[in-house]
């Protein structure tokens, strides 16, 4: 019992630790740069990009073939000194708004940005109402309870 | 009292017919189709190899001055599969001139594949490196623009293009771009 045990910690600490080795390889085989100011711009970029073939995952997280084109055209990008609203703007004129993380508002997504405020508002309003006319009929509303 | 009561009480009812019908209209919406910001604008610049003669270099000027379909493919892409005999179906069938993208595939493959499953192209861009397919916004082939007579991207489908697909979306755009054109 105590052997069979053994070798089964044995097992899962070697696929524990070849696991991080994969992803110590997936590391080292990203772009080099001229300065670590590039290089954390160019890692904000991509995780401020969403992968349009797999779409709950940003480029930065995503295998698919096109993230991997897509991250290289940020990294040409960037090594050509253009700014990250040229970037951003160079993917969204080709993939939509949905590529970025952040879209911008438009009257399109108005109510996505705008519902959580009305919501907000009507809510006070109810509240207000309700408590506004509890305060004038207290009385009468205990009389109607007792009655 | 009564009918305020009853109007409160019936509140959660609208609101769950509200939602039946926001749900319903969204279950039928495709959420991998992107929209797409080409639509209204020129096709993007380039200059690349044909597929059947690797000589050639084709650019804009290349295109067909009259509406046609532009219909990315690749070997890899498995749904190209399905779609290819629709095509050449349609080719014969119907005088719109199709041309392809062959994005990101090898030259062998993609000649291997139109000498099996027939060539519906007038002919293909060979577009090795898929510059065109990001300037394009592609994500997912087959994808197939519809570009008028100017040059100017009108559509684009995502996806396959069955008998469905073909009678309900593309037969018709086609066919107004075409006696838009004819009346100018």
């Amino acid at each position: 019992m105590i052997k069979q045990f053994y070798v089964l910690s044995c097992f899962c600490l070697l696929a524990l630790v070849s696991v991080s080795l994969q992803a110590e390889k997936v590391q080292a085989d990203e772009f080099k740069f001229e300065s670590p100011a590039q290089e954390q711009m160019y890692r904000q970029i991509i995780s401020q990009l969403r992968c349009p073939k797999c779409q709950n995952q940003s480029i930065a997280d995503s295998d698919a073939e096109l993230s991997e084109d897509l991250r290289f055209i940020v990294y040409q990008k960037i090594r050509r000194g253009e700014s990250k609203q040229q970037i951003f703007s160079y993917f969204q004129q080709r993939y939509g708004d949905f590529i970025l993380y952040d879209p911008p508002v438009s009257p399109k997504n108005y109510i996505l940005w705008f519902m959580p405020i009305v919501v907000f508002i009507i809510i006070i309003i109810a509240l207000v109402m309700k408590v506004g006319k509890r305060r004038v009929s207290d009385e009468t509303e205990i009389s109607e309870e007792q009655s | 009292m009564k009918p305020k009561k009853l109007l409160i009480a019936s509140i959660p009812l609208i609101i769950f017919a509200l939602l039946v019908l926001v749900f319903n209209s969204s279950l039928k919406k495709d959420p991998r189709e992107l929209e797409t910001k080409l639509i209204g604008q020129a096709v993007p610049d380039f200059k690349l190899a044909s597929v059947t003669d690797l000589e050639r270099v084709l650019t804009n000027e290349d295109l067909p001055k009259e509406v046609f379909l532009l219909n990315i493919w690749a070997t890899w892409c498995v749904s190209c599969y399905a779609e290819h005999p629709y095509l050449i179906k349609f080719a014969k069938e119907y005088p719109i001139k199709w041309i392809g993208v062959n994005y990101k595939d090898e030259s062998k493959n993609a000649l291997a594949y139109l000498a099996k499953g027939g060539n519906p192209y007038l002919y293909s861009i060979a577009d090795v490196q898929g510059t065109l397919g990001i300037d394009l916004g592609v994500y997912g082939a087959p994808e197939t623009f519809i570009v008028d007579a100017n040059g100017i991207i009108r559509e684009r489908h995502v996806g396959v293009i069955d008998d469905r697909v073909w009678h309900n979306k593309i037969l018709p755009i086609v066919e107004k771009l075409q006696s838009e054109q004819g009346a100018n």
